[in-house]
């Protein structure tokens, strides 16, 4: 019968290619918010992955294996990035996962990789990722409380102790909010008066007028996300509020000075060194690595840095280098490497990760920058 | 009192782009008795498309002009194969299907232009006015100008011309308005036009303050909702007077009580008027003709 004959050979040969395949390369996966709300966040950090995974691979890949990149867009909705950590666990069988762009995302799929004992690395914000620890989970982007301590410091070192909050009622606003008030005694801050302002607003006049009427404030701070910190920006401006105004890392790119235009002048905010790569000083350990982030990912895709496919970058490399320790794949192994990450030089600063310590990074990951004539400089 | 006059300044910024966008709601409500929620993205496909043209190298004047075409274009084409399709199908479908465009028109922008926040520069010059210790921007009192002449030319022509009459006939009974020699299909269309290019207009004019990005439509339909419902759907003075309110109520609200339940206190207050004045501020009492 020849006709089972022809279709037998073809789905031995099927089966073959299908086999050849998954020996030959390792699939590493990452359940982004490539499309959606996050999308700013999960879109750079998708080009990133794909970009290095190529660099990578076209150099022979790690421990003589190439990578395949398995990545899967949850549309910031944190149902659909567990359900696709399941897949990736499940069908794809995946040695790592370098994702969950956001922090609802990451902490649905934890459950997931944690149950099947494969090493995971968020690119999302929030603390509570890393704390407590646990053993599968690692994340590479700085947190909130870590940028709330930088502004703080900053501000003692300038003797202004009594300020003011102007905070988003959006998540990014909230959480920063909570964290800043959380560590404002431990830094002799006192928080005076609060405010705050829908993520849509279009004038925070009314509220900055309160804040200019305070008796004592020396200072303003602004934790926020989106258009609201550039509105926030002009309006302080417009009222003539002499104050010091600090920003978040939160508005940390060009797209803000952009749109605040010069009232964005004189404005300090913690960031990653990343946004400075040309500006850092020759010496300066990160200095290679962010240019040449910075380079490629300019000339791959035509448009400005971000830190969130800094963090995408820092993630992967994190990774590559605990497989090469390792010599190869074993998701245990490759734990126990990441957990002995020491001195890895990132975009996002110097890692140290320890087993009570799943992020790695201090306060010198951040880098104070004061807009001056439309551009960033370093505070030094 | 400086306090007082700069909340009321904030209100009025605010107030006169709420004012802006309830205006767009008037024409097609007084044509087809349909709220347009795709009124939102027509604000939104004014202020990107501009952005767009101007980022393209295109002189912002004359970006302004095309984006105003171009947002006519997608409202003529709204109704043409949304609306024109399921006529005689009745208000609420055809509220949805604005719902179903306005989503549509949203995810197109995501894809046309991109997913970040633009800003124009401000058509006059931008050093805020100082009075007596408050402070507004030139843009805001060039967006409050905009909504007082929209709203002249678009009384004028609704309560005027012979179109604008056409109009408020087609709406009150569509039949009877084709037995007297209108063409109710052609005027439903020209309301869609004309509303885009209020839209437009209210786009370009507001995106210096508010800045713009592809999903900033639905929020500002929801408030320029609200704003007209305040006033009295289907009145032109009424969208504006209620726009300006609703800022007011927020500014005042964010000042003097808290600014975390700004927008709670402002819709508090339209609840209430609403209680006793189901029809809106200035709102017709429906009359039976028979």
């Amino acid at each position: 019968m020849p006709a089972y004959a022809k279709t037998g050979a073809l789905i031995a040969l099927l089966l073959a290619i299908g086999a050849g395949e998954s020996r030959a390369q390792v699939k590493l996966g990452a359940v982004l918010s490539v499309t959606g709300p996050a999308s700013f966040l999960g879109d750079p950090e998708k080009k990133t992955l794909e970009m290095y995974v190529d660099h990578i691979n076209a150099k022979g890949g790690v421990n003589g294996q190439k990578l395949q990149l398995v990545v899967y867009d949850d549309g910031a909705d944190a149902n659909a990035a567990r359900t696709f950590a399941t897949r990736l666990v499940e069908e794809d069988k995946v040695v790592a996962m370098v994702g969950g762009t956001t922090t609802g995302a990451t902490l649905a799929m934890i459950p997931v990789f944690e149950e099947a004992q494969i090493p995971l690395i968020s690119l999302a914000g929030a603390i509570q990722i890393v704390e407590p620890v646990r053993k599968w989970v690692f994340k590479t982007p700085h947190t909130d409380k870590m940028a709330c301590q930088k502004i703080f410091a900053d501000l003692k070192q300038r003797n202004l102790t009594t300020i003011a909050l102007i905070s988003g009622t959006d998540a990014f606003g909230k959480s920063m909010r909570d964290q800043c008030v959380a560590v404002a005694p431990q830094a002799g801050i006192s928080i005076a008066h609060e405010e705050s302002y829908g993520p849509r607003d279009s004038d925070m006049t009314p509220q900055l007028t309160n804040i200019k009427g305070k008796p004592g404030v020396q200072a303003v701070v602004n934790p926020g996300f989106g258009q609201g910190p550039a509105i926030v920006t002009r309006n302080y401006r417009q009222l003539g509020i002499a104050l010091p105004l600090y920003q978040s890392h939160g508005v940390a790119s060009k797209q803000f000075i952009d749109l605040a235009g010069a009232a964005a002048d004189g404005v300090r905010l913690p960031a990653a060194a990343l946004l400075v790569a040309e500006k850092l000083p020759g010496n300066d350990p990160q200095k290679p690595v962010v240019v040449s982030y910075t380079d490629n990912y300019q000339q791959k895709t035509g448009q400005p840095v971000s830190t969130f496919g800094g963090h995408a970058y820092d993630g992967l490399m994190i990774f590559v280098e605990a497989a090469k320790r390792a010599g190869g794949f074993e998701p245990a192994k490759v734990r126990d490497e990441i957990e002995k990450t020491k001195n890895f030089i990132g975009t996002g600063g110097i890692v140290n990760i320890s087993p009570n310590d799943h992020l790695g990074l201090d306060l010198s990951a951040f880098r104070m920058l004061e807009i001056k004539g439309g551009d960033w400089t370093l505070v030094q | 009192m400086s306090e007082l006059l700069q909340f009321a300044f904030s209100g009025l910024t605010v107030g006169a782009v709420y004012a802006l966008v309830a205006l767009g709601f008037t024409l097609i409500y007084n044509s087809c008795d349909v709220i347009n929620f795709a009124q939102g993205e027509f604000v939104m496909l004014g202020g990107m498309t501009t952005v767009f043209l101007g980022l393209a190298g295109v002189p912002l004047p004359l970006a302004a002009c095309l984006a105003v075409v171009v947002t006519v274009a997608v409202g003529l084409a709204l109704h043409r194969f949304a609306i024109e399709p399921a006529r005689g199908s009745g208000a609420v479908v055809l509220i949805i299907i604005t719902i179903g465009a306005s989503i549509f028109l949203r995810g197109a922008a995501q894809v046309v232009f991109d997913k970040r926040f633009h800003s124009l520069p401000p058509f006059v010059g931008g050093d805020a006015i100082r009075i007596a210790g408050a402070s507004i921007l030139p843009q805001s009192l060039v967006v409050l100008a905009g909504a007082v002449i929209i709203l002249v030319l678009l009384w004028s022509f609704i309560e005027r011309s012979l179109i604008g009459k056409a109009m408020v006939a087609t709406a009150a009974n569509e039949l009877a308005a084709r037995l007297v020699g209108i063409d109710t299909r052609a005027t439903v269309g020209l309301s869609f036009a004309i509303s885009a290019a209020i839209g437009a207009v209210a786009g370009i004019l507001i995106t210096p303050i508010a800045l713009t990005s592809y999903d900033i439509g639905t929020l500002l339909a929801l408030k320029g909702f609200a704003a007209a419902m305040l006033g009295g759907i289907g009145s032109a003075v009424g969208a504006v007077v209620g726009g300006l309110l609703l800022g007011l109520l927020e500014a005042f609200a964010a000042g003097y009580i808290s600014s975390q339940y700004k927008d709670a206190v402002a819709f508090l207050v339209i609840l209430i008027v609403l209680l006793a004045m189901p029809r809106g501020l200035f709102g017709r009492a429906p009359v039976e003709r028979v």
